[in-house]
């Protein structure tokens, strides 16, 4: 096996373990949050047409 | 928990994050559409000869300041992620902005992949020059997405900062290899003299070269994304546009420059990589160094761009429940849109996944364009609907309604540039979004909550 084919495999490993964590985190913050609260979020309005 | 929440009316709201300035909008917007100067604009030239590009170069460069100049006045007023969406919605109505969304998500998402596919093949080409032969794409294409969503997923301000040191490098190597190649004297390195010849094909390849004059520009209305992030939305969003706008008519009018006057337009026409070629025929290791790496920046900075538009595009179609309101959601830490951020991962990846690189470029430049078209109609009815002393704005384009009208015809010739190419494409894409229309309109429109879409603290438009 060369240095490519490692860099390969490293590639796949490094992009599981990057989704996975997002996915961990994902459901993560779904147990710790209420879902009204995670979707408040309102349009927001700008400084200058606050004035 | 209180302190990443703004409170309305007793209850607890989140919010994104406003972290953005002027320097971060240039970046997201020149980041997402400066790869186009590295690679693609060049199919012009195999269309129309290169002074056939060179009129694309500019006739698209007046079509995407028309759209620079439209999307600065009304963004500067509609501060809200989703930018062309949410214009849609306020100025024209829900299956006009239903259909603008799908057009931002499919086309960032379209162009996200390709860049992916960009990033594997340089790798691969790297390694050959190495000495490996034969690299898998594959894993380096996947490594992009997931690298490139994580990094979104983790906040806006480290995203854009990435996005504004790498566009930067990618710009400032257009700017070198331009000094390379001694344009003070004509004709020692440049050959334009000997290398420019009449229209090959007559004005109809000029028009046909139109649709590949996009590439130089395809992107820059993204900047409309970031207006729910930025601090002071109505001015920084107009500065960070139109100042990428100088930046791309600049380092496209180089590119162009620089290219003819080096390479005949029958191998400028089809090469993939033009700057990159430049670079090895002036002989100069270092240069060509500094061109692998710009292609590769630029091409990993519209990636980027990409996921950012389209998962605000994603997560505002979520939030007014055009979408599944579960997209709708933002990070209590990081303030991002992650949920859609995620979910645009294994869309992104399986057009990749298909290889057809100039297909893929197709339906997003398609998808691009069909939003424009909008823009010039939605301004029009925006002056009309609240003229200029009803909004503050933070940005008054000049001229109106010349933009506009110039923008539809331009849009409009581009179409028939399309035609003449991908026929084919043009009514496939088309059939999608009338089809998806017929979904939105039958079907998810009854689930859309029409009261809460419009909190925007407009004035009543005129006439109603």
């Amino acid at each position: 096996m060369n240095f490519w084919q490692l860099f390969s495999y490293a590639a796949w490993v490094i992009s599981a373990l990057l989704v996975a964590w997002m996915l961990a985190d994902m459901i993560s913050i779904s147990k710790q949050y209420d879902e009204d609260f995670l979707m408040s979020s309102r349009e927001g309005a700008d400084e200058l047409t606050d004035q | 928990m209180s302190s990443s929440a703004a409170s309305a009316a007793g209850e607890q709201r989140i919010s994104m994050l406003k972290v953005l300035n002027p320097f971060h909008v240039w970046a997201l917007g020149v980041g997402i559409v400066l790869v186009g100067e590295f690679m693609g604009w060049n199919f012009s030239v195999a269309k129309g000869g290169a002074y056939g590009a060179l009129i694309a170069c500019w006739v698209i460069g007046l079509l995407y300041t028309c759209v620079a100049m439209i999307d600065s006045e009304v963004t500067s007023t509609v501060a809200a992620a989703g930018g062309q969406y949410t214009q849609a919605k306020h100025i024209i109505g829900p299956l006009m902005a239903f259909n603008v969304g799908l057009y931002l998500v499919m086309a960032y998402t379209m162009l996200e992949a390709a860049d992916a596919l960009i990033v594997g093949d340089l790798m691969k080409s790297g390694a050959e020059a190495l000495g490996y032969a034969g690299l898998n794409t594959q894993p380096f294409v996947v490594l992009t997405i997931a690298f490139l969503a994580w990094l979104n997923y983790r906040g806006v301000f480290m995203t854009l900062t990435l996005n504004f040191v790498i566009t930067l490098v990618a710009f400032a190597a257009i700017l070198v290899l331009f000094i390379g190649v001694d344009p003070l004297n004509p004709g020692t390195v440049l050959k334009h003299k000997e290398l420019l010849t009449d229209l090959p094909y007559g004005w109809i390849g000029v028009v046909a070269s139109l649709q590949f004059g996009m590439w130089y520009y395809l992107g820059i209305e993204g900047t409309c994304q970031a207006a729910e992030e930025t601090r002071s939305a109505a001015r920084s969003i107009p500065l960070g546009t139109m100042g990428g706008m100088m930046t791309l008519l600049v380092a496209a009018t180089l590119t162009w420059y620089i290219c003819t006057g080096l390479m005949p337009w029958q191998y400028l026409g089809q090469a993939y990589t033009p700057l990159y070629d430049a670079a090895s025929l002036l002989g100069n290791p270092v240069l060509q160094v500094l061109l692998f790496v710009g292609t590769l920046f630029a091409a990993v900075a519209s990636a980027n761009g990409c996921i950012n538009d389209a998962s605000r595009a994603w997560f505002s179609l979520g939030r007014d429940r055009f979408m599944p309101g579960w997209f709708g959601a933002i990070h209590p830490r990081y303030r991002t849109p992650y949920r859609a951020i995620i979910f645009l991962i294994p869309i992104a990846v399986s057009f990749a996944f298909t290889g057809l690189l100039d297909q893929v470029i197709t339906f997003s430049i398609l998808s691009g364009l069909l939003g424009y078209t909008f823009m010039s109609i939605n301004m029009v009815k925006f002056r009309k609907k609240w003229p200029l002393d009803s909004i503050k704005r933070g940005y008054v384009h000049p001229f109106h309604p010349i933009p506009a009208i110039v923008l539809f015809v331009l849009c409009s010739a581009v179409y028939f540039a399309t035609f003449l190419g991908y026929g084919a494409s043009l009514l496939a894409i088309m059939a999608f979004y009338i089809a998806a229309s017929v979904w939105f309109t039958f079907r998810r429109y009854q689930f859309v909550k029409r009261a809460d879409q419009f909190t925007m603290p407009w004035p009543r438009p005129k006439g109603y």
